[in-house]
């Protein structure tokens, strides 16, 4: 038993392993201060950067983070606080579960439908729209599952002091569920930074530096997208730059948010 | 004796099951009274229906009055949460804020009311704690977490909690039959000993633990108030028939 386990166990750790290996391996020899900080050289030209892709997908996860993580934390709250059973709630969750399933590019064409084409152009905050909607369903039910594990009795004991319900769960269930909750919110922010498909309609790309948050905005993704299927030799090693950039990014946000939730209390022996 | 809380046919409901079928008694300020009776008899919802904690659980149902003073507290006017600062309420199993310091669990109620001022919270939470004869044990490590303490101090440490909002009564629900006989003679003889200061209705499984500490014992059966006398004559000689078996230990 302990062998099957152990062989399943190394053959799950393969692809992640490989993939992670291969692109360090691809990736590492493009990076230099200039491919953080420059912007991409024209056709022909040597040198330049991906600065203005990194610093729009952080834009970007930005909007998506600031419209989806409250929407998603406060629906998985109602849910599991204050509307457990029913109807309306199970026909909440459904949808959610349906959310979840939807393909990225079908939001992508719903964002670009809803957001760009009324306003006529691409720009970076219906593309952090179109990742929030992808992001929401994840948090929620996420989220939703966290707070179902937190004990009743905990509950009961800080209604028994004669605390309200709100108060609750922000200062009780909240605090005892927050690693759980980062958990979920991470996994919904690593979702979304490595979407292509919804940016490709909504926030497109852009080959400059842009702080405007109703212009094109460049994204890792969709530069990758566009420098892999170039013909390009230094693109394709630029791509692959990108690709190391983009896992590395979302390994840090990781790392930043656990250590930002250890737990305040003194452990004990 | 004073008469603290008194209901008046008190019906509880859990679904479409009648838990209480209309329990009409007093408790008597400054004592302790002992709830008995088998599993299953309606004593946690009885004591649940005091301070509206029945309510918190879905599909439940509550009918008849409780006064309180001189209000009704299932009148409109009343706000549970409210409520529930003047009644406190122990738990059967220990139950302390697993994400807060043995200082922060005392401090909770405290702060989440609107206390701030530092001096005032430490002085609190050391009265608190003294009452409930844990101050000693504790005093050196109050940023522990408050889950790291044995069964027993987990318990004082929740009873420390439910006095640090000074409630004026206090109902404990079977509050050591989690625990070991030592921790146990711990929790009985704080409940002599606050019985001076708050009022206690304490649910039991433990009949001797019931003759050791009440004043008055209301022996509960099927959701029906079979018998609520003095304790001690309640014990010596119980005037109905199925008490007598009950306490003889002929069922439940």
């Amino acid at each position: 038993m302990l062998v099957i386990v152990v062989l399943l166990t190394s053959l799950a750790l393969i692809p992640l392993i490989s993939i992670l290996s291969y692109i360090i391996y691809k990736g590492a020899p493009a990076i230099n201060l200039d491919f953080f900080t420059k912007l991409p050289a024209a056709v022909g030209e040597t040198g330049g950067g991906i600065g203005n892709s990194i610093v729009g997908t952080f834009v970007l996860i930005l909007i998506a983070s600031c419209v989806g993580l409250p929407v998603g934390i406060m629906a998985a709250i109602y849910l599991n606080e204050y509307m457990p059973k029913g109807m309306y709630s199970s026909t909440i969750r459904f949808v959610i579960d349906v959310l979840l399933g939807i393909p990225s590019v079908v939001i992508g064409i719903f964002a670009y439908l809803a957001f760009v084409k009324p306003i006529g152009h691409f720009s970076a905050w219906s593309g952090g729209l179109a990742l929030a909607i992808i992001m929401i369903p994840i948090v929620t039910r996420s989220t939703e599952e966290i707070l179902r594990l937190t004990p009743n009795s905990m509950r009961e004991g800080s209604y028994a002091l004669g605390i309200s319900k709100w108060r609750t769960i922000l200062h009780i269930v909240l605090p005892y569920s927050i690693k759980g909750i980062v958990t979920g919110i991470m996994l919904g922010i690593a979702r979304v930074a490595g979407e292509t498909a919804p940016l490709l309609l909504t926030a497109f790309g852009n080959h400059f530096w842009n702080t405007s948050i109703s212009e094109p905005i460049a994204s890792l993704p969709a530069q990758i997208f566009e420098y892999a299927k170039s013909p390009f030799d230094d693109w394709i090693q630029k791509a692959w730059g990108a690709a190391f950039v983009l896992i590395m990014l979302v390994l840090l946000i990781n790392i930043a948010a656990r250590s930002l939730t250890r737990s305040r209390l003194k452990n004990v022996d | 004796m004073a008469q603290r809380m008194r209901t008046e046919n008190l019906k509880a409901w859990y679904g479409m099951n009648q838990i209480l079928k209309g329990i009409t008694m007093d408790i008597e300020k400054n004592a302790i009274t002992a709830i008995i009776g088998p599993s299953g008899c309606g004593k946690s919802t009885f004591i649940r229906c005091l301070n509206r904690m029945h309510e918190v659980n879905e599909g439940t149902r509550v009918e008849g009055k409780v006064w309180f003073e001189d209000q009704d507290i299932y009148a409109q006017s009343i706000d549970p949460v409210e409520l529930r600062s003047r009644i406190g309420m122990v738990f059967q199993k220990p139950n302390p804020f697993p994400t807060m310091s043995i200082f922060e669990n005392v401090a909770a109620g405290l702060r989440l009311h609107g206390i701030r001022r530092t001096s005032e919270l430490n002085d609190a939470v050391e009265e608190s704690l003294q009452m409930a004869g844990l101050w000693n044990e504790v005093k050196d490590r109050l940023q522990h977490p408050g889950v790291s303490l044995s069964g027993g101090q987990q318990q004082r440490l929740c009873i420390a909690r439910a006095l640090a909002v000074k409630p004026e009564i206090l109902l404990m629900d079977e509050p050591a039959s989690a625990l070991d006989p030592v921790s146990t003679g711990h929790i009985e003889d704080l409940a002599i000993k606050l019985k001076h200061q708050v009022t206690i209705v304490i649910v039991t499984h433990n009949l001797h633990q019931a003759a050791r500490i009440s004043d008055r014992t209301a022996f509960f059966l099927s959701g029906d108030l079979i018998e609520y006398d003095n304790t001690k004559d309640m014990f010596i000689s119980p005037s109905d028939k199925r008490t007598n078996d009950y306490i003889s230990g002929r069922f439940g």
